[in-house]
């Protein structure tokens, strides 16, 4: 397989992988493309003409609901998740390293919240709430619902990530006299920040884009996943596919300089 | 320490406490008490109360607490909610079986023929970035691809192989498994690529050497070694179909049904008790799927 010349078999996959590519992005494109319609195209092709009136009629009010507000809530609320979810999902993964009493209960847990329904999670937070006469709100109860689906993807990484974590390290840095902070401040954390920013990453796209969890927990005032639902059964012009362009760029800034971190992060380890 | 003298040990002692130590035990139950307190709260405390709303009595405004298995009844007892749960399971299989099939080979491809590490990962990344990005966006994206006056439809008039579009692309079970398909491989490739970037290369190289065919070497080797990330891959699309609404409400254009979307439906009817009795048949006809799968496989170790 290493071989000098490549198989038949290498190009027959080689171009499944180029048609899986396509279908994952083609269709991405194609919105891409027509979010620039001219004022009188409709929702398919051919343009007719090219205009940006539809990135305009984002920010009329009558055109989308509330764009700019749910953007505005949507993006709160990952910064939020974000955090709770690198903080939570490290604690947890160094608690895992050791055993204790629960840990299994916990771990499957964990497991469990990434298999139940999402819909099952948004129907019980709701009628929590409804029960204990709270409000829902995206900052109490969507906050809550959006955790049970990225912290079992933070603890999964880190519980993997310390796996494969050799125990050396901190004793050699405790043979040298460090305190417990110490060697967690300047040694465990530098070697799993980059796996902290991917936690990171994934704690803010999963809750940006989330709606099943915020159907029943978001209260009032919609988040932007909600509000692009809500649009796809009663919007029939090209200012949906603007909004999908927006967010869709608005994502892929976001993963760029993600990476674009961790890949400096790395850099930096590897000099030091 | 024998050697030591008494002002010594206590030197250290002070040192000790000094630098303040909590007992080891007491350290892990406090980094897991977040993650305890959080999912305790907003996965079980919720799923418990629809357990018991589920059989709880209720009207157009709102619920009575009760003790009434009318609501269990009703589901079960109606042949449409069989006949839902026949068509969610239907989806699950076909997904699944295409899913299973497009993410192995992708992961095979990039894990056996990609020689160089960054390669992998740069090709990897190009697979995973869109996952990063809104579902509901990536499902309406095919709208103007399968519509009656989409792409594939004008195209194959254009080139005179049909003089109708096709109706069945869109708002169709066709689009809906397109849809889904097209919204999860993600989560096989990535299990399944997981575990075969993991298998030892020189295990391939025995098996050349003792004479085996690429193919044998692919049915005998590779294959069983990837059954661990074939079986998470497989607990992902499965749960994921089973609970979605959105793709089948969004792509079949109500024409076909989903238990969640029957769920999601009752909630939007305020019949609350309703919808928890068909929440906890589902969970519990999921949740025995993934013991199932789970037999199959150690999570904990695969991580």
């Amino acid at each position: 397989m290493t071989g000098e010349k490549r198989g038949r078999e290498f190009y027959i996959l080689a171009i499944f992988f180029a048609v899986f590519v396509l279908f994952l992005y083609g269709p991405l494109s194609a919105i891409l493309i027509l979010s620039f319609q001219g004022p009188n195209g409709g929702l398919t092709f051919p343009l007719n003409g090219v205009s940006l009136r539809w990135f305009a009629n984002l920010f009329e009010t009558q055109a989308v609901g509330d764009f700019g507000g749910s953007f505005r809530r949507s993006l709160m609320l990952g910064l939020m998740v974000m955090i709770v979810t690198v903080i939570v999902s490290l604690l947890a993964g160094l608690a895992f390293r050791r055993r204790f009493i629960g840990s299994t209960a916990l771990f499957y847990l964990a497991v469990a919240s990434l298999v139940v329904p999402s819909i099952i999670i948004s129907l019980g937070i709701g009628v929590v709430f409804q029960q204990i006469g709270l409000q829902p709100a995206w900052y109490s109860s969507a906050f809550g619902a959006h955790l049970t689906w990225t912290l079992p993807f933070g603890v999964l990484i880190m519980f993997a990530v310390f796996n494969r974590f050799s125990p050396a390290y901190e004793e050699a840095a405790r043979d040298l006299g460090a305190t417990s902070w110490q060697t967690f401040a300047h040694v465990v954390l530098p070697m799993i920040a980059p796996s902290l920013v991917g936690v990171g990453l994934f704690g803010f796209t999963l809750s940006y884009d989330e709606f099943a969890r915020t159907l029943m927990t978001a209260g009032t005032f919609n988040t932007l996943p909600l509000e692009i639902y809500g649009m796809t059964t009663n919007v029939t012009t090209p200012v949906l596919y603007a909004l999908g362009t927006v967010t869709t760029v608005f994502s892929f800034l976001v993963i760029a300089g993600t990476l674009g971190l961790i890949v400096r992060l790395n850099r930096r380890r590897q000099q030091s | 320490m024998t050697t030591m003298t008494s002002s010594e040990t206590d030197k250290v002692e002070g040192m000790r406490g000094k630098s303040f130590r909590l007992p080891p035990a007491l350290i892990s139950y406090l980094q897991a008490a977040p993650l305890t307190l959080i999912l305790g709260a907003f996965l079980l405390i919720p799923i418990l109360m629809i357990a018991v709303v589920s059989f709880w009595d209720y009207d157009f405004a709102q619920m009575y607490p009760d003790f009434l298995t009318m609501n269990y009844e009703e589901t079960l007892g109606s042949w449409v909610t069989w006949k839902t749960y026949l068509n969610t399971l239907k989806f699950a299989f076909l997904v699944w079986a295409i899913t299973l099939f497009v993410g192995f080979w992708v992961a095979y491809f990039l894990a056996f023929h990609i020689r160089t590490t960054a390669m992998q990962m740069v090709l990897f990344l190009v697979c995973t970035v869109p996952f990063l990005t809104s579902n509901i966006i990536r499902m309406i994206s095919w709208i103007p691809v399968l519509g009656r006056n989409g792409l594939v439809n004008s195209t194959l008039i254009k080139s005179g192989l049909i003089s109708e579009p096709i109706e069945w692309l869109l708002y169709s079970d066709f689009a809906v498994v397109l849809a889904m398909v097209h919204l999860y491989t993600l989560f096989m490739v990535t299990p399944i690529f997981n575990t075969l970037m993991r298998i030892d290369k020189a295990l391939v190289e025995a098996a050349r050497d003792a004479g085996a065919s690429s193919w044998q070497v692919l049915t005998n080797v590779i294959i069983p070694l990837a059954k661990p990330g074939m079986a998470i891959g497989t607990i992902f699309v499965v749960t994921l179909v089973m609970a979605d609404f959105s793709t089948v409400q969004v792509m079949s254009g109500g024409q076909s049904a989903s238990v969640a979307l029957m769920m999601k439906n009752q909630m939007s009817l305020l019949q609350y008790p309703a919808a928890a009795a068909n929440a906890v048949v589902l969970l519990v006809l999921v949740l025995l799927m993934v013991a199932g799968i789970l037999r199959i496989v150690d999570i904990r170790k695969e991580l």
